[in-house]
C-alpha cells in the first residue's frame, strides 16, 4: 500500500482532535463547541480510516459509518437543546446554564 | 397512745396536699385556716402525746413498715418518741402553730398564701419526721424535705432575682453539708451494719475504741452535715440572705424548725460524738468562733432581719459549743428557749416591718414604741430572753446552764468566748431595739405607722413572750433518760458563774443603753473614720466570707463549668463528623454547574489515567 504513511494520519487525526477537544474547552459559545464535537468525533473516524487503510481491514470505513451516525444523531440533539437553552436565555454563552450547581 | 405518733406529720403534710390540690379554690380564709388548723391538730396530739409520755416516761417506738428491702439493708418507717424527740416535737408543733397564726395576720394582702401555707405545712411536717425517725435514712428524708421548704419559702416573693439567688444559696450551702451527713450515713452503715439510732448508739462502743480514726472520721461527716444546717462556720454564709422569704418564714426557719436540725443530729448521735473526742472538742470551737463573728457581725448590720440571722446564727454558736463540752442538756434546753424568744423576736420584726409598710431598714425606723407597744413588749422581753437578763428571763437559765456545762468540763476558752458573745449580744440588742423604737422616724413609713389588729397578731406574740420569761424555763425537757447526765461540779462555782454571767449580761445591757441612748453621735463619727469606719465595712460584710467564697469557689468553678461547655473529648469526637462536612463543601463545590469546567475535568482525568497507565506499562 502506497500513499499516505499512518503516522502522517495519525498525527493530523490527532492534531484536530486537540483542536476541537481545545474548542470544546475553552469556547463559551454552544455552536463552536457543537463544531469542536464535530471536529473531534471527525478526528476519530480519521483514525479510524487511516488504521484501516494501512492494515487493510475494512472495519475502519464500518466504524467511520458508526461515527457519522453517531455524529449525526448528536447533532440533532445537540441542537434541540441549543435551540431550547437560547429560547430560554436568549444568549449562546454555555456558563449562564448553570442551574445544576451543587 | 402511741398510734397517735404519725398523725404528728400527717396532719401538716395532709394540710399540704389540701392546699396544694385545691389551687386557689379555698379562698384566703380557707386556705389559712386549713394551714393553720393542721399544724393546730399536730400540735394537739403533741400535747396529748407529751400528757402520756409524762405519765411514763419510757421510749416508745412504732414502726410503721418496712420501707426497702436490699440484703441486710432494711430501714423501717419507724417512729421514736422519748425525752428527746418529744421535746424537738413540742417546740416544732407548738412554736409552730404560733407562727403559722401569726402568718394568718402577716400575710393578708400578700400574693401566693396557698403555696406559702402548703410549703409551711411541708415544712412542719419534714421536720416532725426528721425528729421522729428511729433511723438515720428517715432523718434524712426529713432532713431532705427541710432543705426543699426552706428553699421554696425563701424564694416566696419569686419575682425579684435576688430572692431567687438567697433560695438558691440556701440550697446549695446546705447541700454541701448534706453531702458529708450522706457519705457520714454510708460509713456508719458499712461499718456498724445498721442505721437504726438506738442499734447505732448500742454497737458503735462496742466496735470502736475512744478516738479510733474510723469513728472520728464518722463524727467528723456528720458534724458536717449538722453545720451546713445549722449555719455554723464555715457554712453558715446562707442564713443571713434568707431573710428574703416572708418573715413568718423566718421565724420558722430560726425558732422551730430547720437550724436545729444540726443540734438535734449531734445530740441525738452523741454516743457517736462521744467517741471521737477530737471532733466533740472541733464542734465547741466551730460554736464559740460562730457565735462570736455572727455576734459582730450583727452589730454592723442595718437590717432588722439581718441583725436576727446573725443572732440567730450566735444562739446556734451557743448550742454548739454546749455540744462541744458534751452538755447535751444544756444544748437541747437552750434550743428550747431560743425557739421561744426568737420567734417573739422574729414575729414582733414580723408586726415592724408591717406596721411600717415593709421598712425594715433601722437606721429609717425609729421612735416606735408608742406606735407599735405590743411589738415593743415582744422586743423588750425577747430581747431581754436572747441578752439572758438575770433571772426573770428563760434564755438565762439556759444560756447559764451552757455556760456551767463549760466550765464544769474544763473549758476555760469556751467559756471565755461564751462571756463575751453575751456581753456582744447585749450591745447588738440594744442597738436593735433602740434603732427601732427610740429616737427619730427616719421615714414616711415609720411616721405612719399602724399597729396591727386582731387576735392573730395579738396572741401567738403574747404567748410567746410569756413563754420567754422564767414561765419557759420552767418547762424542763424531759432528757434525762435519753442523753448522757450533764457534768457536776460544785455548788459554789455555779454560784459564782450564774453570778458573772448575770453580771456581763447586766454590764452588756447598761453599756449598750448608755451607748445607743446618749452617745449616738459619737458612734456614728466612731463608725465613719479610721479603724471604726473598716471594722464597720468588715462586720457589715460579716468577714468578708461572701466575698472570699466567691473570689475561690464560686468563679473558679464558674470558669471550669463555661470551659467545660466547650467540651474538649467532645470535639475529638466530632472530628469525624467535621471531615465529612469538609469533604461535603468540597465536593459540592465541584459541582458548579459550569459545563466547561466538567469538560476540563475529564480531560485532565484521562490524561491522569493514561500517564498511569503508560508509566505503569
Amino acid at each position: 500500500m502506497n500513499g499516505v504513511p499512518m503516522a502522517h494520519g495519525l498525527v493530523l487525526a490527532a492534531v484536530l482532535f486537540t483542536l476541537g477537544l481545545a474548542g470544546l474547552m475553552f469556547r463559551r459559545n454552544m455552536i463552536f463547541m457543537l463544531l469542536s464535537l464535530e471536529i473531534m468525533l471527525n478526528a476519530a473516524g480519521l483514525a479510524f480510516i487511516v488504521a484501516g487503510m494501512a492494515w487493510d481491514q475494512a472495519e475502519g470505513q464500518a466504524m467511520f459509518l458508526l461515527v457519522i451516525t453517531l455524529a449525526a444523531a448528536e447533532a440533532s440533539v445537540g441542537l434541540a437543546l441549543l435551540n431550547q437553552l437560547y429560547r430560554r436565555f436568549k444568549t449562546l454563552d454555555i456558563d449562564t446554564a448553570s442551574g445544576m450547581r451543587g | 397512745m402511741t398510734w397517735t405518733l404519725p398523725l404528728t406529720f400527717l396532719l401538716p403534710l395532709a394540710g399540704t396536699l389540701i392546699l396544694a390540690f385545691s389551687g386557689a379554690r379555698l379562698g384566703r380564709r380557707g386556705t389559712t385556716w386549713v394551714g393553720v388548723t393542721s399544724v393546730a391538730l399536730a400540735a394537739l396530739v403533741t400535747a396529748l402525746l407529751a400528757h402520756h409520755y409524762l405519765a411514763a416516761p419510757e421510749a416508745r417506738t412504732l414502726t410503721l413498715w418496712r420501707w426497702i428491702a436490699v440484703g441486710d439493708f432494711q430501714p423501717t418507717i419507724g417512729l421514736r418518741l422519748d425525752g428527746l424527740s418529744l421535746t424537738l416535737l413540742g417546740v416544732i408543733t407548738g412554736v409552730g402553730l404560733l407562727i403559722h397564726w401569726f402568718a394568718a395576720w402577716y400575710m393578708q394582702g400578700e400574693e401566693g398564701v396557698t403555696r406559702f401555707y402548703a410549703y409551711m405545712n411541708l415544712f412542719v411536717a419534714s421536720m416532725v419526721l426528721l425528729v421522729l425517725g428511729d433511723n438515720l435514712l428517715l432523718l434524712f428524708l426529713g432532713w431532705e424535705g427541710v432543705g426543699l421548704c426552706s428553699y421554696l419559702l425563701i424564694g416566696h416573693y419569686y419575682r425579684t432575682a435576688a430572692n431567687v439567688r438567697a433560695a438558691f444559696k440556701a440550697f446549695l450551702v446546705t447541700r454541701i453539708g448534706d453531702a458529708f451527713l450522706a457519705i457520714g450515713l454510708f460509713l456508719l452503715f458499712r461499718e456498724l451494719g445498721t442505721l437504726n439510732i438506738a442499734e447505732i448508739l448500742q454497737r458503735a462502743p462496742e466496735r470502736w475504741s475512744a478516738g479510733d480514726p474510723l469513728v472520728e472520721l464518722a463524727a467528723l461527716l456528720l458534724l458536717g452535715g449538722a453545720l451546713g444546717k445549722s449555719a455554723q462556720l464555715p457554712l453558715h454564709t446562707w442564713l443571713a440572705d434568707a431573710m428574703a422569704g416572708p418573715t413568718p418564714v423566718s421565724a420558722l426557719i430560726h425558732a422551730a424548725t430547720m437550724v436545729t436540725a444540726g443540734v438535734y443530729l449531734v445530740a441525738r448521735l452523741h454516743g457517736v460524738f462521744l467517741l471521737a473526742p477530737a471532733v466533740l472538742w472541733l464542734t465547741g470551737v466551730i460554736g464559740a468562733l460562730t457565735l462570736l463573728a455572727a455576734g459582730f457581725a450583727a452589730l454592723a448590720q442595718t437590717d432588722i432581719k439581718r441583725v436576727l440571722a446573725y443572732s440567730t446564727m450566735s444562739q446556734i454558736g451557743y448550742m454548739f459549743l454546749a455540744l462541744g463540752v458534751a452538755g447535751f442538756e444544756a444544748a437541747i434546753f437552750h434550743l428550747m428557749t431560743h425557739a421561744f424568744f426568737k420567734a417573739l423576736l422574729f414575729l414582733s420584726a414580723g408586726a415592724v416591718i408591717v406596721g411600717c409598710h415593709h421598712e425594715q431598714d433601722i437606721r429609717r425606723l425609729g421612735g416606735l414604741w408608742r406606735r407599735l407597744p405590743l411589738a415593743y413588749v415582744g422586743f423588750l422581753v425577747g430581747g431581754a430572753a436572747l441578752a439572758a437578763l438575770p433571772l426573770v428571763t428563760a434564755g438565762f437559765y439556759s444560756k447559764d446552764a451552757i455556760l456551767w456545762q463549760a466550765l464544769a468540763a474544763g473549758h476555760g476558752a469556751l467559756l471565755l468566748a461564751g462571756l463575751l458573745g453575751s456581753l456582744l449580744t447585749s450591745l447588738y440588742l440594744l442597738r436593735l431595739i433602740v434603732g427601732i423604737f427610740h429616737g427619730e422616724a427616719g421615714s414616711e413609713g415609720a411616721r405612719r405607722a399602724e399597729a396591727g389588729q386582731g387576735l392573730a397578731h395579738g396572741l401567738p406574740l403574747v404567748v410567746l413572750a410569756l413563754l420567754s420569761t422564767f414561765l419557759g424555763a420552767w418547762l424542763e425537757p424531759p432528757l434525762g433518760s435519753v442523753l448522757p447526765a450533764p457534768h457536776e461540779g460544785s455548788e459554789g462555782w455555779h454560784l459564782a458563774l450564774e453570778l458573772l454571767a448575770g453580771g456581763v449580761a447586766l454590764l452588756g445591757i447598761a453599756l449598750g443603753a448608755w451607748l445607743f441612748l446618749n452617745r449616738r453621735a459619737w458612734l456614728a463619727d466612731v463608725a465613719a473614720r479610721g479603724l471604726g469606719a473598716r471594722l464597720w465595712r468588715l462586720w457589715h460584710h460579716a468577714w468578708g466570707f461572701d466575698a472570699a467564697y466567691e473570689r475561690l469557689l464560686v468563679r473558679p468553678y464558674r470558669g471550669l463549668v463555661s470551659g467545660l461547655r466547650h467540651d474538649a473529648i467532645d470535639a475529638l469526637g466530632l472530628l469525624p463528623a467535621r471531615l465529612a462536612w469538609w469533604l461535603h463543601v468540597a465536593l459540592s463545590r465541584t459541582q458548579g454547574g459550569k459545563l466547561r469546567l466538567y469538560a476540563v475535568s475529564m480531560v485532565v482525568g484521562a490524561t491522569l489515567i493514561l500517564l498511569v497507565m503508560a508509566v505503569a506499562a
